[in-house]
């Protein structure tokens, strides 16, 4: 991975970072290729989230370095970071009451100043991001009052007000249902293709993520095991070699793209029926 | 869930003011109850000046301020009753905005210096500075001369910090938690709580009696040497907040977005902790730890304004009103003299009281 063929903004050399001095990720480089979809999966303590953390300076490597632009991110300020890359954290908090457009305004705080709070540029960023969102018409809604796929396209709202050209997603499906992770996952397409953000996310459904991303990276005990596009890397032998997991891996009809089929330990039970079992309805 | 009861607040219409390529974001209503709490609070402090042992008409009080009326009113008003009035105006601006930026760094309406401790470590090192040094030889005046101009605020200061320093080490885990800021807190105060009484009972009696009366909140015999740390202080400390908004209304989206949207996290909670603790320390220092008014006034400020977090001018001006009119009571309607600090934890009990029950029943709804 040294030298990448696509160009990568944001990357990651050797890094190696923990809570405390249990290192969750060991010795990782990598880069996130600009101008696609990026999205990490892997099982659960895998240390994805860490590393999306790591990537966005929540967390300090204990070695190795993460580049912003071919510089070290720990040497430039936290305002020059927040103008080149937005991130949207896994469990954002939001006080009571507060309205979609006061959200989605503060998205624009690395481009205040003390005594240039609401430039007419803040308000034309912010309009846009309304729009391109769908919130436009929830903007006098309060944030606690819209539901769960409502508030999340606001919360993404607010960080493309922050008007970077990468965009950083931790689990933004979490607690949504099915519709609305689609209705989110759609917008993250449409940013990237209408708009040209580059976008790394961690994704928790392997077949949302093979369905909505460029670019896979498959993590296991804190390191890499495969990365490339879906068709490449979702195999029923990465199932089961990551997550332990017996499944068909099919293509879609429509977009060719691999759709995971687990094969549940009861089908060996339904192939062989159990002599006195009874039918659930009468 | 449905049951739960909650006080819907919702952020009101903002505007923005352009200077030039400046511009500048004014809520529209935290802005009138400022007014409206300016136009209270010169009443009310008109009101103060005019009571009294001996009554000064409306008119000549604001004509002798305007310096006009006759020697003896000059005499009164200015020497007298402005002083001491003052006082109390800086006091409750001091107490009101140090509990808006406490609450606003914890996101937590409990987590004001009088709850976590911070004023009781102020009046600590205060009490420690009475008892101790033992330099008042007559029981009817605190520590006197230079000590008591810089001796006693400089004491509170260090007191609170050493608190604050606490408070923060012991509730840092990858970051501060409002929840067990609060708990560390209720502890430390109660920790610091002992230790007063503890010097208050090595105390020799006319100590003892000065350091009592202060530690009620007396705004007795307040003047110009308790006004001018105040003024400074506050001179400093209001504008540091001020500058402060745009990253403490930031940080009200949690650490993680706050240091996504270019905030520096650490920098933004050690200013906002340390201009708290000055405020609080050096209005301690002047008339003893009222009681519960950083506390109150931030939430009552807040649901007139009905923003995201307390107001720091509202809660200022409020402030003020508040206590100038706890001192008015003591002064003139309760026959009985009591320290004003008394008026402001009767107000304050409750009100702690009716939170904690909120907070229990939305935990267990």
């Amino acid at each position: 991975m040294t030298s990448t063929s696509p160009a990568s903004r944001l990357r990651a050399d050797s890094v190696t970072v923990g809570y405390g001095e249990v290192p969750v990720v060991r010795d990782l480089t990598f880069a996130i290729p600009d101008g696609k979809v990026t999205t990490i999966i892997g099982p659960n303590g895998c240390g994805k989230s860490t590393m999306l953390r790591t990537l966005a300076r929540l967390l300090r490597p204990s070695s190795g370095t993460v580049l912003l632009d071919g510089e070290p991110i720990q040497s430039l300020p936290t305002r020059e970071i927040a103008r080149r890359m937005a991130l949207l954290p896994q469990t954002p908090v939001a006080p009571e009451g507060l309205l979609v457009r006061d959200l989605v305004g503060r998205g624009r705080h690395p481009h205040q100043r003390w005594f240039s709070q609401w430039s007419p540029e803040d308000e034309q960023v912010v309009e846009s991001a309304l729009a391109m969102t769908d919130t436009a018409d929830l903007r006098d809604r309060a944030l606690d009052q819209l539901s769960g796929g409502q508030r999340q396209r606001a919360w993404i709202a607010m960080t493309l007000a922050q008007d970077t050209e990468l965009l950083l997603l931790d689990e933004p499906t979490t607690y949504l249902d099915l519709a609305h992770q689609v209705e989110v996952l759609d917008l993250v397409t449409r940013l990237n293709r209408e708009r040209g953000r580059t976008v790394a996310m961690v994704l928790h459904d392997l077949n949302l993520a093979a369905r909505y991303s460029d670019h896979m990276v498959v993590m296991k005990d804190g390191a890499i095991v495969t990365q490339g596009t879906p068709t490449d890397v979702v195999t029923a032998a990465m199932l089961r070699e990551v997550f332990g997991l017996d499944a068909d891996v099919l293509p879609d009809p429509r977009t060719e793209l691999p759709i995971i089929v687990p094969r549940s330990s009861a089908e060996a039970v339904a192939a062989a029926p159990h002599p006195e079992s009874t039918p659930l309805l009468p | 869930m449905t049951t739960r009861s909650r006080l819907t607040r919702t952020s009101t219409p903002t505007a923005t003011l352009r200077v030039g390529p400046a511009s500048w974001l004014v809520p529209l209503r935290a802005a009138l109850i400022t007014v409206v709490a300016l136009v209270a609070l010169a009443f009310l402090v008109v009101l103060d000046i005019s009571l009294g042992d001996f009554e000064i008409p409306f008119g000549d009080v604001i004509s002798t301020l305007l310096g006009g009326g006759d020697p003896g009113q000059q005499f009164i008003v200015n020497e007298l009753r402005l002083p001491q009035t003052l006082v109390a105006v800086l006091v409750g601006a001091a107490l009101g905005l140090s509990g808006a930026l406490t609450q606003t760094f914890a996101r937590n309406p409990l987590a004001s210096p009088d709850i976590l401790g911070v004023t009781q470590g102020a009046a600590l090192g205060a009490v420690a500075v009475i008892v101790l040094s033992g330099a008042s030889g007559n029981g009817s005046s605190l520590v006197t001369g230079t000590l008591q101009r810089l001796g006693l605020p400089l004491a509170a200061f260090l007191g609170g910090l050493l608190t604050a320093l606490v408070l923060y080490l012991f509730s840092w885990r990858r970051g501060v938690d409002g929840q067990r800021l609060v708990l560390v807190g209720i502890g430390l105060s109660a920790a610091l709580g002992a230790m007063t009484s503890w010097l208050l009972v090595r105390a020799r009696e006319a100590e003892l009696a000065s350091a009592q009366v202060w530690l009620n909140g007396s705004l007795n015999a307040r003047g110009w040497d308790q006004a001018w740390p105040m003024i400074w202080t506050l001179a400093v400390l209001v504008p540091v907040s001020l500058l402060l908004v745009l990253s403490l209304n930031t940080m009200m989206l949690g650490d993680d977005s706050a240091r996504g949207l270019g905030v520096r996290l650490q920098v933004t909670q050690l200013l906002t902790l340390l201009a708290a603790v000055g405020l609080v320390a050096v209005a301690v220092s002047a008339v003893g730890p009222l009681e519960f008014v950083a506390f109150v006034v931030p939430q009552i400020a807040l649901r007139l304004t009905g923003g995201s977090r307390p107001p720091m001018l509202a809660s200022m001006v409020l402030g003020a009103c508040l206590v100038v009119g706890a001192n008015l009571l003591t002064r003139v309607v309760i026959p009985v003299p009591l320290p004003a600090g008394i008026v402001t934890a009767a107000i304050g009990a409750p009100y702690l009281i009716w939170l904690l029950l909120r907070a229990n029943r939305k935990v267990s709804a």
